[in-house]
């Protein structure tokens, strides 16, 4: 198997899943229990924790245990606002969001909130004037992601941070994408709170974190017990937590490998991939994760590459609209400029410390018989885009 | 996600190509999604003796068109104009219900083609 959906999620680190076994079996203590049994279930931890922080260079006592990324994003878009609601109502977020952020958003609008949608560069990068110019006296809270798991552009947090401060603004950033891909360090980006997922670093599913700087005021999502802090009740996730512990240990440790593993990789694979004709690169060319490459393939659809792919044992993603259960064009790539045309050509490769030189060399090698072969079924690949114009205008007195 | 069949036809989809001096040609897409289908027919003494199609979409959309041109060949226009968007879903063995509106497209291009080849033919 050939395996490109990193950004997905990941294989679980063998390692990890032997740390956490036993708290799976002989370990299984509520960490709220006074006895020992609960008391080492408490330790495991706290010695997570110290781990997740070291990751992202924060204190131990800044880190949250969450379920997910998506937990962490809503906790922190949901926790801060409501927190800071008699300061102000307005939301800035941008338009290359994961869901999980947009669509806390979205539900805060219903609850008198007002939120802007900041539209991205053509590379998918958002201006830290354009949040200058968003600001209002009403502004509490600013959500970028640090990088799209769609497009791979990484955002200019550190300096968004730095207008927002000078207007009081909180900052979060999704970090899922990010954390255990490239370097992390909270505290030189300034952000006020940080979303990190355990399965985009080789930890397991279900793990989760929000980084919360101190004296960040938070309303929980989740409330019941004293775990973590009153910030989230209900029982930890403890073999979980302990694999998002050394998972994260690992990640430091190897980080620099990692990084120039998979860029190495990429690198190869863009460079391949851009000489097909009418093949383009989406996201920022130089400032990218380390394994991200995603393109646009003119003429084609993206579902049609993932089923030839998966023929031949190689796995990846789309932001097509057939790809989506919603059937629509990616909003990310619709809001670099693309057309919704070209948008359904969407495809994304995002590389492991597990892919090989190999693997690229299958890519390369299957991929431009691919799109020759769907493009031969297309009614666009000889006359270009202009039959698609054709068809609108006969439909535009009937459009929906 | 999708039936033996219907991968079948995806795979190794039937009829693909243009027909050069067609008789009838109809173009039918979903703007939301993207997909198009364009289909070619050849004509003669009312029965649709060749089929052949373009189409930009995903697996779904493929496989329909490969199995609407199978199912046009051979049948006359009426017969040809009966074809449903249930019939081919039932002759792939079923589609996803989110595929049947976006890249259902087949039966709507074909009746287009024919509503074609009858407008060409009022013209001669």
């Amino acid at each position: 198997m050939r395996y490109f959906d990193h950004v997905a999620t990941n294989p679980l680190n063998p390692e990890v899943f032997n740390a956490m076994l036993p708290y799976f079996k002989e370990e299984f203590g509520n960490p709220l229990s006074v006895y020992g049994l609960g008391q080492s279930a408490k330790q495991a931890i706290e010695d997570a924790r110290v781990k997740v922080a070291a990751l992202v260079n924060c204190k131990a006592q800044e880190i949250t245990f969450t379920s997910s990324g998506a937990e962490s994003n809503n906790m922190a878009i949901r926790g801060i606002a409501m927190a800071r609601r008699k300061e102000g109502n307005h939301i800035i977020v941008s338009r290359v969001e994961h869901h999980s952020v947009l669509n806390s958003a979205r539900a805060l609008e219903k609850e008198d909130f007002v939120v802007t949608y900041l539209v991205p560069d053509k590379f998918g990068m958002v201006s830290p004037a354009d949040i200058k110019k968003a600001i209002n006296k009403d502004t509490i809270l600013i959500s970028i992601t640090h990088a799209s798991s769609e497009i791979g552009t990484i955002e200019p947090i550190a300096e968004i941070v730095k207008t927002a401060k000078e207007h009081n603004v909180a900052v979060h950033a999704d970090g899922v994408a990010t954390t255990g891909n490239i370097p992390i360090d909270v505290m030189q980006l300034g952000v006020d709170a940080y979303s990190l997922s355990a399965h985009q670093f080789y930890g397991p599913k279900g793990a989760g974190a929000l980084y919360l700087k101190r004296g960040q005021r938070i309303l929980p999502l989740i409330y019941g017990g004293i775990q973590e802090n009153g910030r989230r009740a209900g029982t930890e996730n403890v073999p979980a937590i302990v694999g998002m512990g050394k998972a994260a240990e690992m990640a430091k440790a190897e980080l620099p490998t990692r990084m120039a593993h998979v860029k190495k990789l990429r690198d190869k694979l863009i460079d391949g991939l851009t000489k097909i004709e009418k093949v383009h690169l989406t996201g920022h060319p130089d400032n990218r994760l380390p394994g991200h490459a995603s393109f646009v393939v003119e003429y084609i659809e993206g579902e049609g590459m993932l089923l030839m792919l998966e023929a031949n044992d190689i796995y990846s993603a789309s932001g097509s609209a057939c790809t989506s259960k919603a059937l629509k064009a990616s909003p990310i790539l619709l809001s670099m400029g693309y057309s919704s045309s070209v948008t359904h050509g969407s495809i994304v490769f995002s590389l492991g410390i597990d892919n090989t030189e190999e693997d690229i060399d299958q890519v390369l090698e299957h991929m431009p018989k691919i799109i020759k072969r769907l493009r031969e079924m297309s009614p666009f690949a000889k006359e270009g885009w202009g039959a698609i114009d054709d068809l609108e205008e006969s439909k535009e007195g009937n459009h929906v | 996600m999708y039936s033996k069949k219907l991968m079948d036809h995806f795979t190794n989809p039937r009829n693909v190509g243009e027909i050069a001096d067609a008789d009838g040609v109809g173009m039918e897409g979903n703007p939301t999604c993207g997909d198009t289908m364009k289909i070619f027919i050849k004509v003669k003494d009312d029965i649709i003796t060749d089929a052949k199609f373009q189409t930009f979409g995903c697996g779904a959309a493929i496989a329909v068109s490969s199995m609407i041109t199978e199912m046009a060949k051979g049948k006359t226009l009426t017969e040809a104009l009966s074809i449903t968007k249930e019939s081919v879903a039932d002759a792939l063995d079923g589609m996803p219900p989110q595929k049947m509106h976006c890249s259902n497209l087949g039966s709507d291009a074909l009746r287009k083609a024919i509503e074609d080849y009858h407008a060409k033919g009022t013209q001669k």
